[in-house]
């Protein structure tokens, strides 16, 4: 009841405000192009009949609440799945190449970070070039990256799924060093005085210590993934996924498309977050931890 | 058998050297004028190639004595570099001809330049510069050899240029192109990305002030906050270029939605970084909300501010050039990309991304350092 109070109170209040917010700017900001086609039409409308008009345009500046949950729900459950319009099939094209650049990124991420932690010369000379490596935008070489493979006969998943994999990695890797790094140096003195090998240290200490890092950072990465294998999705000609679907909405100014198109990009960045959050809890909770 | 100190890479570069010499002829012309003496054609690698194998065989035995490590390490480098560049200019006029000695010996080469990196990095010096100076070239080394095996690879193998164009070629690109990357970099960086910075960074610096202030809102905004800053915010450029249309303020708008967020989050968990002790000291100070929050609360929070800055310098820069996809006047650093990967001038697209990779690293080496100049009491500036 206590975080009923505190939580549910407070986040429904601001939800709320910023749907006002939303219709009070919706009707703003279609203003303009609604009284210029009235005039057009020599129509005069009353001020409530004017306002009902900017609500419900067919390609609004900014369409309003209603509009996008309407389009949302007639392209989520009243159209077959296997219908390219659907965005649950849109959906199931990106999140597929998310997952598989997510699984590409958290291996390579903990390979670096294996190397990293047990190789001196990695350590000094990798870490600074894998920061380095985030300054590139990665998005902006997107389509070239895209070109270059489709040139050399890889085309369909892989490709975007590269992109995702170069975005997911590097948290993945950092994340990865840190929780590799974090026993101190008592437990790693008790394993001495257990005679432990290097790889006895690694599995029986280090890895379970990892654990809790690995999950945290990977709650990042599966966020940059979605993003990569959205922008992925822009300059492979816009056949399906949710990038291709904004890509056509921003080509035809189908507003509404775009909106929708975000709200299921949202929806299937929410799920993610919380299954890796869940796997997270659930590996914790195998390993023997308590909840506190 | 005291003098001799063997490791592992510079024994098997010795191994790659013999087996390169066992095998023959570096390039395909040289075998066709091996087999057919009376050719006119002079085959590369006709002098240098002794030399190659002579300076990373001496290098490697070098290495393996009982010396000072610092000066293993200068043989290892001049050795390993110098065989690489003579590798390289020895390819030029007859790219995509190299055979298989021409690879084990660049592999010979990298392994040398590797134990060079293994010997610098064991070195533990005492004085202050010494220690910054190895800091800063043992990965300038790595990255050098990163470009050395890009460029011996895509010239020996003869990848064509569409393909990968190596990295002399993108350096003469960027050479010759310098208004047009400048005319880029000014829309682009200057205009959509450093005020959209400072503007989505300061707005969620306000917002987070407000929501300090007012505990609903903080209640309210932040699990939003937290939610949203893991949503693909990107999805909004579309709906930014049809408000503001296709100049430099889209892409700013971009820019601040995607900057606000990190900034929101991170500055609130900074506002309660501070302890109850430090509060309560202030309490008794008899200081109201506004002194507490200048002199104590803020200075608290900086390192948790100066993280949502260095998210934010690379999300702002991903952030305009991919919102210049959507639509732009013909300048721009996306524009460019997108085009001139249409255009197939891959060198120009590389000699862009090398100007965006330069852009961000010092993007954020600027963050980095007003991190260390107003944050230089944190332990992790102070240094363990």
């Amino acid at each position: 009841m206590d975080s009923f109070r505190s939580k549910i109170v407070p986040v429904t209040t601001i939800l709320a405000g910023l749907v006002v917010v939303w219709y009070v700017f919706a009707v703003i900001l279609n203003t303009p192009f609604q009284r210029d086609l009235d005039q057009r039409a020599n129509q005069n409308p009353g001020t409530i009949e004017f306002i009902g008009k900017t609500l419900s345009q067919p390609k609004p500046t900014l369409p309003a609440p209603h509009q996008v949950a309407v389009n949302f729900f007639e392209n989520t459950f009243l159209r077959s799945v296997t219908s390219n319009r659907s965005l649950v099939y849109n959906a199931w094209v990106t999140l597929s190449s998310t997952l598989l650049g997510f699984a590409f990124g958290t291996a390579l991420g903990i390979i670096i970070a294996v190397g990293i932690v047990h190789v001196a010369s990695l350590d000094r000379s990798l870490m600074p070039w894998i920061i380095a490596s985030q300054t590139i935008p990665i998005l902006a070489v997107a389509p070239m990256i895209i070109v270059v493979l489709a040139a050399i006969g890889i085309t369909g998943l892989i490709p975007k799924a590269l992109i995702s994999t170069y975005l997911s990695f590097f948290p993945v890797a950092v994340g990865m060093v840190k929780g590799l790094r974090s026993p101190e140096l008592m437990h790693l003195d008790l394993m001495h005085t257990y005679n432990a090998s290097r790889s006895q240290i690694f599995w029986k200490l280090r890895v379970p210590a990892s654990v809790p890092f690995l999950f945290t950072s990977m709650k990042v990465a599966v966020a940059a993934s979605l993003v990569g294998a959205i922008v992925g999705e822009l300059p492979t000609g816009a056949v399906a996924g949710i990038g291709a679907k904004l890509l056509s909405g921003a080509y035809y100014s189908q507003s509404i498309d775009i909106w929708s198109a975000l709200v299921a990009g949202s929806i299937v960045a929410a799920l993610l977050v919380t299954v890796v959050g869940i796997a997270g809890r659930l590996v914790d909770r195998a390993m023997g931890g308590r909840p506190a | 058998m005291n003098w001799l100190r063997p490791s592992w890479q510079p024994v098997l570069a010795v191994m790659l050297c013999l087996a390169a010499l066992a095998l023959g002829p570096m390039s395909s012309p040289e075998a066709a004028a091996l087999a057919q003496p009376s050719a006119t054609v002079a085959p590369p690698y006709l002098e240098t190639k002794g030399l190659i194998l002579g300076l990373l065989l001496i290098a490697a035995a070098v290495s393996m004595t009982r010396l000072p490590p610092i000066f293993e390490a200068v043989v290892l480098f001049v050795g390993a570099h110098l065989a690489a560049w003579l590798l390289i200019a020895g390819i030029g006029g007859f790219e995509g001809t190299a055979l298989a000695p021409y690879f084990l010996l660049l592999a010979a080469a990298w392994l040398l330049g590797w134990r060079c990196v293994a010997v610098l990095s064991s070195l533990r010096p005492v004085a202050n510069w010494a220690r910054t100076a190895l800091r800063l070239i043992i990965p300038a080394i790595f990255g050098a050899w990163i470009l050395i095996i890009w460029e011996a690879v895509t010239r020996g193998a003869g990848i064509p240029f569409i393909l990968l164009p190596p990295p002399s070629a993108i350096g003469a690109r960027i050479a010759n192109s310098l208004p047009v990357l400048a005319a880029d970099v000014q829309q682009t960086i200057f205009k959509a990305v450093i005020f959209g910075y400072i503007a989505g960074s300061g707005a969620g610096f306000l917002a987070a002030i407000a929501a300090d202030r007012v505990p609903f809102l903080r209640r309210g905004l932040l699990p939003i906050g937290n939610m949203v800053s893991a949503l693909p915010i990107i999805g909004v450029a579309p709906i930014m270029v049809m408000w503001f249309g296709f100049g430099w303020e889209s892409k700013a708008a971009v820019v601040i939605i995607m900057t606000f967020f990190p900034m929101l989050v991170n500055t609130v968990a900074g506002l309660a970084a501070s302890s109850h002790m430090e509060r309560d000291l202030m309490r008794t100070y008899a200081s109201g909300y506004w002194p507490t929050l200048i002199k104590l609360r803020l200075p608290a929070a900086a390192p948790f501010i100066f993280n949502a800055l260095k998210i934010n310098s690379t999300l702002a820069l991903i952030g305009a050039i991919v919102a210049e996809f959507f639509g732009t006047p013909v300048v721009g650093m996306g524009f460019r990309i997108s085009t001139e990967v249409g255009r197939m001038n891959i060198d120009m697209v590389w000699a862009e991304i090398a100007v965006a990779a330069l852009a961000g690293s010092v993007f954020y080496g600027v963050v980095a350092l007003a991190e260390r100049a107003v944050t230089f009491w944190h332990p992790s500036v102070r240094g363990g």
